[in-house]
């Protein structure tokens, strides 16, 4: 992934958590930390679906495949 | 023969796992083996209930022939395989909508015990199929999965990719003992939950409020409030004692089972209740109900905000549990109560500056806890019917 997309994509992730905190802690769980919740990562795969061409249906992942922004990023990486 | 009610279960289960325990030792596949004893079991279920049983048939095969269809419309990319897959989705819920609706007439039709657990498990197979997250699976794994016997009244429900994937890579002696041990302990623990724990909160929640007596309108008061208190208990303990026992009983058959409930007395709102109580039917609604649901409305910008997304999300998934629990007034209301509650707590979370100021500090959480349990143990109240009663009777 270049660096744009992973800027674009950091700046989604912090509009949808509400928290600048996601740039730096990076490995944090997003769902322990309430940063994350069902509706959120309904609106993050609508969002990667709509503005990254990602789709990743509901219940493709386990939560702990994605509950990181590191994670969040190599997922769609691999999508691209 | 009821399951986990009666001696007789028991007996057969501790029978029934001898030739399991010896299988799995020697890291042979469970598939076969388990596929008859479960056959055998749900005879016995049935025994006494021809036209359950007659049901449980007329469903399965039904739901198999809905199942290859789908299958065969993804695998070769039928035109109109979307329109087909939905109708295919809609008949496989029938048996359960025709069964809910003849109760309310206070008949049984198509319904035989287990049945809503059976639709969930069918349904999320078709969700799958579309979304191309089960390519193939055969005849005999879905069948195997739809009737597999610790779990069959009650859940926990399970997930089909984990129990395919387990079938066809049987576990190492090792890892299999482990699993064994856990489940022995696990079925000791829910016998306790509930033949000690459970029958005691029942036996409290009727002679407490009796031995307090009505004799003063606080004692009256106060003795609904012991007995809810106790009806909740009560609920808990029978339905974590069984779960607790399906999942024990399902390691020695080498299958993994998903857990139930995670210490719900704990949870600090209302979102976090409902990730420790039935967990396996309030994650299965947030799958494939809610986060379906949300999504289309997300796309197709139905709602302005996603507050009121979320809003109407929660709200229309959980009444559709309580529907789904039986369509009394009762029932509804417990539903469309616990989607307000999650509502409200969603709007709070994310609105107030009052709570992103203290929601981490002690007294916050502590407070919370307790808004929390009373807010979980009137929903208990609603859902035995107990507010419903007393409102009548005002």
């Amino acid at each position: 992934m270049d660096a744009q997309t992973e800027a674009r994509l950091l700046d989604l992730i912090e509009d949808i958590c509400g928290d600048s905190v996601v740039r730096e802690e990076r490995d944090i769980d997003l769902f322990e930390a309430g940063l994350l919740d069902s509706m959120a990562a309904i609106e993050l795969l609508v969002a990667l679906e709509t503005d990254f061409g990602v789709t990743i249906a509901p219940t493709e992942l386990e939560r702990e495949e994605m509950n990181t922004v590191n994670l969040i990023v190599a997922r769609v990486a691999e999508r691209l | 023969m009821g399951f986990y009610t009666e001696p007789a279960f028991f007996v057969l289960a501790a029978l029934a796992a001898i030739p399991a325990i010896v299988l799995g030792c020697a890291e042979r596949s469970l598939r076969g083996y388990g596929f008859a004893a479960s056959v055998v079991f749900l005879a016995l279920l049935f025994m006494h209930t021809p036209m359950q049983m007659a049901a449980l048939l007329f469903f399965v095969v039904l739901a198999t022939l809905l199942f290859l269809f789908v299958q065969h419309l993804f695998a070769s990319q039928r035109p109109h395989a979307v329109g087909l897959y939905r109708v295919a989705l809609a008949l496989t819920i029938a048996p359960v909508a025709v069964y809910k609706v003849s109760e309310v007439f206070g008949g049984n039709l198509l319904g035989f015990l287990g049945i809503s657990y059976l639709t969930f498990k069918a349904v999320q197979v078709l969700i799958e199929l579309r979304d191309g997250l089960i390519e193939r699976m055969s005849v005999f794994d879905y069948l195997y999965f739809l009737v597999f016997f610790t779990p069959f009244t009650s859940g926990p429900i399970m997930r089909s990719r984990p129990f395919v994937e387990r079938l066809h890579a049987p576990l190492s002696r090792s890892d299999y003992l482990d699993g064994l041990s856990l489940g022995l302990l696990r079925i000791l623990g829910g016998a306790t939950y509930k033949f000690v724990f459970a029958a005691f909160a029942s036996w409290a929640s009727w002679f407490l409020p009796q031995y307090i007596g009505t004799s003063t309108p606080l004692a009256a008061a106060g003795g609904e409030v012991v007995a809810a208190f106790f009806y909740g208990l009560n609920m808990f303990f029978d339905f974590a004692g069984y779960s607790l026992m399906a999942i024990g009983l399902g390691s020695v058959f080498g299958v993994e089972v998903p857990r139930n409930f995670r210490m719900p007395f704990l949870s600090v709102d209302i979102k976090d209740f409902w990730n420790r109580w039935h967990i396996s039917l309030s994650h299965w609604l947030r799958d494939f109900v809610f986060m379906r649901l949300t999504r289309t409305l997300l796309k197709r910008k139905v709602l302005k905000s996603r507050l009121t997304t979320a809003c109407t999300g929660y709200i229309a998934n959980m009444t559709l549990m309580g529907v789904w629990h039986g369509l009394t007034l009762d029932y509804v209301i417990y539903g469309f109560y616990h989607g307000a509650l999650l509502a409200l707590c969603e709007v709070f979370q994310r609105k107030s500056k009052f709570y992103k100021a203290h929601k981490d500090q002690r007294w916050f959480k502590v407070l919370s806890w307790a808004l929390t349990m009373i807010a979980v143990f009137v929903g208990f109240s609603l859902f035995s019917g107990q507010i419903s009663q007393l409102v009548r009777g005002m």
